[in-house]
């Protein structure tokens, strides 16, 4: 089931993400241009540690990725090719993990009837 | 635990899978070497994998498929790039039709094994490359399938215990 979990995991971080108006309105700015995280605080009545927040939900969502430019930090939306690619690996990875487990029990069981 | 890392290089386009195991070199090997064990773990239960033709040498071919619960086959094949025994393999990998034919469109996948001996056990690093996001994702389609083929195979497991 580790796939599911992983796809349905994803998935749900991207809802969570969406579900909430200043994240969607941090999302479709970061797609105009990078704005830097002070400039996004400068625009909601939130603190500072508040819009660093909700850029952390969308960054665990993939959809943003913080670049650093001197002492501030850019946030720019995550093309679709970029998302494409992590959700791929994604399932590389459970595919394989899953493997190396049935891999791992086989060399047990030959080790076991060896004794 | 087996796995021991996993490094996803997005900008790189590769995927690197680090698993050590309690047994020597020469059995890791076996594991690919042989098709009766690569039988045992390719595919996910229930939906085992019958290897047809597996020529380890430069150059040799592999034909395989998976069959479901409900009988249906879905072929796959590789392509041995390099062999040296007991320690390296690369393979491209790929989709085939039901004559176990590659199917020419879909683009293959190269992966690199390389087992060394650590810790009086194994060490076996998979590096896969590819060309493209698109490609990755072309490639990963059959992972998805295997995947969600094996929580399908969990879950009448399951089921029927």
């Amino acid at each position: 089931m580790v796939v599911d979990e992983l796809t349905d995991e994803a998935v749900d971080e991207v809802f969570r993400a969406l579900a909430d108006p200043t994240r969607r309105d941090i999302l479709r700015r970061s797609g105009l241009d990078a704005p830097s995280v002070s400039r996004l605080a400068e625009a909601y009545p939130m603190s500072f540690a508040a819009v660093q927040k909700h850029v952390a939900v969308l960054e665990r969502a993939g959809l943003v990725a913080k670049e650093r430019r001197g002492r501030e930090h850019l946030v720019r939306t995550v093309p679709e090719a970029v998302r494409l690619a992590r959700r791929a690996l994604d399932r590389l990875e459970a595919t394989w993990r899953e493997r190396v487990e049935r891999m791992s029990d086989l060399l047990d069981e030959e080790k076991g009837r060896e004794r | 635990m087996s796995v021991t890392s996993i490094d996803k290089d997005l900008d790189g386009l590769t995927f690197t899978l680090i698993a050590d195991f309690d047994a020597p070199v020469e059995r890791v090997w076996e594991l690919w070497a042989d098709p009766r064990k690569l039988e045992r773990w390719w595919g996910p239960p229930g939906y085992p994998a019958t290897f047809e033709k597996h020529d380890l040498a430069p150059g040799g071919e592999v034909a395989y498929y998976m069959t479901s619960p409900e009988g249906e086959r879905n072929h796959g094949w590789w392509r041995f790039v390099s062999v040296d025994p007991p320690k390296a393999l690369e393979i491209q990998m790929g989709f085939a039709d039901e004559e176990g034919n590659p199917i020419a469109d879909m683009s293959a996948s190269a992966v690199r094994v390389q087992l060394s001996e650590r810790g009086g056990g194994t060490r076996m690093e998979l590096r896969f490359s590819f060309d493209s996001p698109e490609e990755m994702e072309r490639v990963m389609e059959m992972g998805m399938a295997e995947g969600l083929q094996q929580s399908v195979g969990q879950m009448d497991a399951l089921l029927a215990g």
